[in-house]
């Protein structure tokens, strides 16, 4: 297995570690239930350093990755983070990315764990006939990050400068910070837990440093560390997907309600600097250039949204992802089936008890008939059905601040 | 390092036993520290009930946690006497006090059954 390097200090605070996609992980630190209550009421600390970094820089960086991944590249402004997949000729997911536009000609994408060297193959295939280079840096990076209500003054605590750029971020967009110690760090508004929250990215030399960091600054404040449990079980409350469970190469981005990802309307894009040395936008919107898998998720758009007009005409093996909310303490687990009355109407794809609803949750993709809120499923819980409720995405958002 | 009281019996389903568990004895029955560890938060306690027969080996109820469910196997042989319905209100007694307040149920004991004592219990862990 992999070894973070923060290994050490996981083993240091008792982490029960376990192997996750051929990483060496902290599952929990204290309790599962703790972790996941004090990002959602203060903050947490993830080290998620397991995920992969590929870099594509280049003339052509912008116009390769356009023609690899399902959303509009070019058209991404400097200094924003941008949710995507990659998909299959056919449509099918190969992995969900965000995608940080550091320079007109440079891009960093972030990538599953499990899924880095597909993602870095693809990708270096996909770009072979364009002027850019695709380079896995997984190993020159590590990420931590911080999520919760407090994550913000956490984070600008930590930073000698920068601060004020940290307050100023929107959601999804990042900016370069110096932490105490003088660290460099991209400071990233991104998360997989439904709470504000930030990612920070630095070289694994000073992964220990900003650790200690920021557990230094954040305690105080209610941070504590957490561990793969309690990601798991915030990110299902606020319905995003995992790679493996929601997404997979036989789910298309419609199947699970984020077809927003792939764009195919024209838009603005950004032009190479000129004379000046500054990058702009064209005056014009421009229209998007073929990527892979465009005609298959089209046809897939297609159905989706006739299944959605009509549920009770569409095909037997039509699904959709919706949430579900158990009443029993017996929870529904990826993989159990779901029946309406003693039709198999779909398979659960995640769930786990909800520390904040108190009740066993899941996401499961069911035919469109049976997907409308409130509709009651029968899950085969080991045998014995359980019946839990068709709950609009997500089951959890977090309070306007 | 789990707790492995010295005082109880075990079985390799990491559940632990009070007494000698000879026939006509009633004891009390409870997973290890180190099962608790291994699941994580216990969220949820499916109970035997009162007057179930339970047989050494067969699965008599569940436990939920965020990550896992896991069956609870009886270690004895017998009939169930008592369950601890505390459990559904604070399910993490289990974490806890898995020896203590996190007791499982009682039952007693109608056969002989072969249990491990703490020494062979910490091997097989180990």
């Amino acid at each position: 297995m992999t070894r973070s390097p923060l290994h050490h200090e996981h083993v240091a605070l008792g982490a029960t570690m376990v192997e996750f996609a051929g990483w060496d992980m902290p599952v929990r630190y204290s309790s599962d239930v703790a972790e996941h209550r004090a990002v959602r009421e203060a903050a947490g600390l993830f080290d998620i350093s397991h995920m992969g970094e590929i870099a594509v820089r280049g003339p052509q960086a912008a116009a390769g990755l356009d023609a690899a991944v399902v959303s509009g590249m070019e058209r991404v402004p400097i200094r924003t983070a941008k949710y995507t997949m990659i998909c299959t000729a056919h449509g099918g997911v190969i992995d969900d990315l965000i995608v940080y536009r550091r320079d007109w000609d440079h891009f960093i994408i972030v990538a599953n764990a499990a899924n880095v060297d597909t993602v870095f193959a693809e990708l270096t295939q996909r770009l072979a006939d364009y002027d850019a280079t695709v380079t896995n840096i997984t190993d020159q990076v590590s990420l931590l990050a911080v999520q919760g209500p407090v994550a913000q003054q956490i984070v600008t605590r930590m930073c000698v400068v920068g601060a004020d750029d940290v307050r100023a971020l929107a959601p999804y967009t990042w900016c370069t910070v110096m932490l105490d110690g003088d660290i460099h760090a991209l400071a990233a508004r991104t998360g997989y837990t439904g709470e504000d929250g930030f990612e920070l990215f630095v070289v694994p030399d000073d992964a220990v440093a900003v650790w200690r960091l920021a557990l230094a600054v954040g305690e105080p404040l209610g941070l504590v560390p957490c561990g793969l449990s309690a990601r798991d079980t915030l990110r299902l409350e606020a319905g995003m997907p995992l790679y493996g469970h929601e997404l997979t190469t036989l789910t298309t981005p419609y199947d699970v309600g984020l077809g927003r990802v792939v764009q195919t309307a024209a838009a603005r894009v950004l032009l190479p600097p000129d004379a000046r040395g500054s990058a702009r936008l064209s005056d014009h919107k421009q229209p998007r250039g073929n990527f892979v898998g465009q005609h298959a998720l089209a046809a897939a758009k297609e159905a989706h949204d006739a299944a959605l007009a009509d549920p009770a005409s569409a095909p037997a093996q039509a699904r959709v992802l919706v949430g579900l909310v158990g009443q029993s303490g017996r929870v529904a687990r990826a993989g159990y089936e779901v029946f309406a009355g003693e039709d198999h109407v779909g398979i659960v794809s995640s769930g786990a008890p909800s520390p904040t609803l108190g009740k066993p949750v899941a996401m499961a993709m069911v035919h469109p008939r049976v997907s409308a809120p409130g509709t009651a499923l029968d899950i085969d819980v080991r045998g014995r059905r359980e019946t839990m409720a068709v709950t609009a995405l997500p089951l959890y958002r977090r309070r306007a601040s | 390092m789990s707790s492995i009281p010295s005082d109880l019996l075990y079985s390799a389903e990491h559940e632990w036993v009070s007494g000698d568990a000879e026939p006509g004895s009633e004891v009390t029955v409870g997973i290890t520290d180190h099962a608790a560890k291994a699941l994580g938060d216990v969220v949820y306690v499916e109970l035997p009930s009162v007057g179930d027969t339970v047989t050494a080996g067969q699965v008599c109820g569940e436990l939920e946690s965020s990550k896992a469910v896991s069956e609870l196997y009886s270690p004895v042989t017998g009939t169930v006497t008592a369950v601890n319905d505390a459990l559904s209100s604070s399910p993490s007694a289990i974490n806890d006090e898995p020896y203590g307040a996190g007791w499982i149920f009682r039952a007693e004991v109608e056969a002989e059954v072969d249990l491990l004592d703490a020494d062979a219990y910490t091997a097989h862990v180990s």
